[in-house]
């Protein structure tokens, strides 16, 4: 009964490909003119150029705007500023990235990912040296900060949202005034509990101090994507005749498993750059070990700031260099939290 | 069979002006319409039927562009108002949307609106011109058969109604911008059989003066409500279009076995 002659499938709600290549000559077009005016005439530099560009596309729409009806024009308009603030939005993002991208790429040697300045007084060529210990020691007190709080943070925002017990609100406002805590003032309160009652900074006393600042975000972040499971699937798995911490082990949690990771990654996001309480807390190193509780360990933050403090010219280039790793590693976390978390179906 | 299925066949003058030839829709790579044909009777409810998957809430929506909301989808073939393709070069979607109104499956009136303004809101969404805002609410609210139950709160919320009136309240709001046409996507499924039934009532009152087009998997529905029913299948393909024809004529001598077997609930 199949003797269709199948038509192609099409998508007549599309913009056509022959507007999208017109919209892209025009931009061209437009972009190698103001160049042009910006060669011959007063106006100079990048604001003499984007100033042109942006005069030029108004001129470009207006003109191609012109047969449209007062409700299109309106539609298009709206869309238009819309897109127009999320580029501008875009902007600073793409400037400090491109800064230290520029800045940084010039330290950016093998050496720098796999030696540390044990043997290397910061004057040194870049060629030698490197910020292996600041990254390792970055990382090791990450992921212990984050092995203490992960698991803190999922079960308040369990305690909020399953077990709603007798001391929701003042969980929920102590969590709300945490995450105004000064990250100084966090490191103060490890400085005087825990460092200066032991052998002064050490990777466990910085990842404490990172601890307290991920717990707000994580428990915060956790408590929403927990309220976002729907009350039937609760119902339905206590209609089953499961218990409560069962339901919320394998049902709830599981559920929401994805969101879970990006809480993690939201915590670790807020604190990898974290700079003020480390100082009071880790210190600073040369060399990296595993041992936590040793002694004084670098951090890439501590890392930029020592050898900006430095100042000579090599030291800021590792400085510089330094940033950029910091913000890969970021970029880095983002993806594979994306990559993880991707696969609940939403 | 025929790449053209079926056309229901009745006098020029009582065509709707809205049909569909040779329509296809694709989700993705997953054929889900195949060549359905269908003009439609003005003044009249038009039931689609058929079992779920078989492509008819799909083939609705595509009769007033909601179809190309959905991620990764195509379609082929035309759906013609009044002679002009819908899916034409120079369409503007939203006039469409206009003269072809929705109803969905679940009632959703806007929460953030009263009733009075849920009823008015498809004029102020669209820019319309409202000359007489009193009336036009009374009229709309009584065409939909709500009137006398909330003439005296027409400032309250939307949502503080019951299931039943929050889906008529949906149909007077549908009502307001004066539709040619009334898509209606099972519209009582999420419904207790009381409020389904003056649903049923005011559909019917609805079709003397505009066309109603219902999707609906309830058969019994469709006797009681349709003049004109047609049957969708699918046999694990793209669902296509078994058989279209008046109500009474498929419930009691339908041409196609697969139709016969359908309504006297063999299967489905």
């Amino acid at each position: 009964m199949s003797e269709f002659t199948i038509p192609q499938p099409t998508r007549p709600w599309d913009r056509k490909r022959s507007e999208v290549v017109r919209s892209g000559v025009s931009l061209a077009i437009v972009g190698l003119l103001s160049f042009a005016i910006v060669l011959f005439t007063g106006f100079s530099g990048v604001d003499g150029w984007a100033l042109c560009i942006l005069l030029l596309c108004v001129a470009v729409l207006i003109y191609r705007g012109r047969k449209l009806s007062k409700k299109e024009r309106g539609n298009a308009t709206v869309q238009l500023v819309i897109t127009a603030a999320a580029i501008l939005a875009f902007a600073p993002w793409l400037s400090i990235f491109g800064s230290v991208l520029v800045k940084g790429i010039v330290g950016l040697k093998v050496n720098f990912v796999t030696s540390d300045m044990r043997t290397t007084v910061p004057d040194d060529d870049l060629s030698m040296g490197g910020a292996l210990h600041a990254i390792l020691g970055s990382l090791l007190m990450v992921l212990m900060a984050t092995i203490i709080t992960l698991p803190l943070g999922i079960l308040s925002g369990v305690y909020l949202t399953e077990i709603k017990g007798r001391f929701t609100f003042l969980v929920r406002f102590v969590i709300q005034s945490m995450s105004g805590v000064p990250s100084i003032v966090a490191g103060l309160f490890v400085f005087t509990t825990y460092v200066s009652a032991t052998h002064g900074p050490t990777a466990l006393g910085g990842s404490l101090a990172l601890g307290i600042l991920m717990l707000p975000t994580v428990a915060r972040t956790a408590e929403e994507v927990l309220k976002l499971v729907p009350d039937d699937l609760r119902s339905a798995s206590l209609a089953l005749g499961a218990r409560q911490w069962r339901t919320t082990l394998m049902v709830v949690l599981p559920t929401v498993r994805s969101g879970l990771i990006t809480a993690g990654i939201l915590g670790v996001a807020r604190v990898i750059g974290e700079t003020a309480p480390l100082l009071l807390t880790a210190g600073s190193s040369t060399a990296f070990w595993f041992n936590p509780v040793k002694g004084p360990i670098a951090s890439l933050p501590i890392y930029v700031f020592g050898m900006l403090q430095i100042g000579t010219e090599y030291a800021v280039n590792r400085a510089w260099t330094g940033a950029l790793v910091l913000m890969l590693a970021v970029f880095a976390l983002f993806f594979t939290a994306r990559k993880l978390g991707g696969k609940d179906k939403r | 069979m025929s790449n053209t299925s079926s056309v229901l066949d009745m006098p020029e003058q009582a065509f709707a002006g809205l049909e569909t030839r040779d329509a296809h829709a694709w989700f993705g790579k997953h054929h889900a319409l195949a060549g359905v044909s269908l003009r439609f009777p003005a003044k009249s409810v038009t039931g689609l039927i058929g079992p779920s998957g078989c492509g008819k809430s799909t083939y609705l929506r595509l009769l007033n562009r909601m179809h190309e909301f959905i991620p990764n989808s195509a379609m082929a073939g035309e759906v013609l108002l009044h002679g002009d393709d819908i899916y034409g070069e120079s369409v503007d979607p939203a006039a469409i949307r206009l003269k072809v109104g929705m109803v969905f499956q679940k009632p959703n009136p806007f929460p953030a609106m009263t009733i009075r303004e849920n009823v008015i809101s498809g004029l102020k969404l669209a820019h319309i011109k409202i000359d007489n805002e009193q009336d036009l609410v009374e009229k709309c609210l009584s065409r939909a058969g709500l009137w006398k139950e909330v003439k005296d709160r027409l400032d309250a919320s939307g949502g503080s109604l019951s299931g039943g009136q929050q889906q008529r309240l949906c149909i007077a709001r549908s009502l307001a911008v004066e539709p040619e046409v009334l898509l209606m996507d099972e519209p009582c499924s999420a419904l207790d059989p009381g409020s389904t039934l003056r649903i049923e009532e005011t559909i019917k009152e609805l079709a003397e003066k505009i066309t109603v087009v219902i999707v609906t998997h309830n058969m019994q529905q469709a006797s009681r409500v349709s003049d004109y029913c047609a049957f969708f299948l699918s046999d694990g393909g793209p669902g296509v279009l078994v058989e279209a024809d008046q109500t009474r004529k498929m419930f009691t001598n339908p041409t196609d076995t697969r139709t016969a077997d359908y309504v006297q609930g063999k299967f489905g």
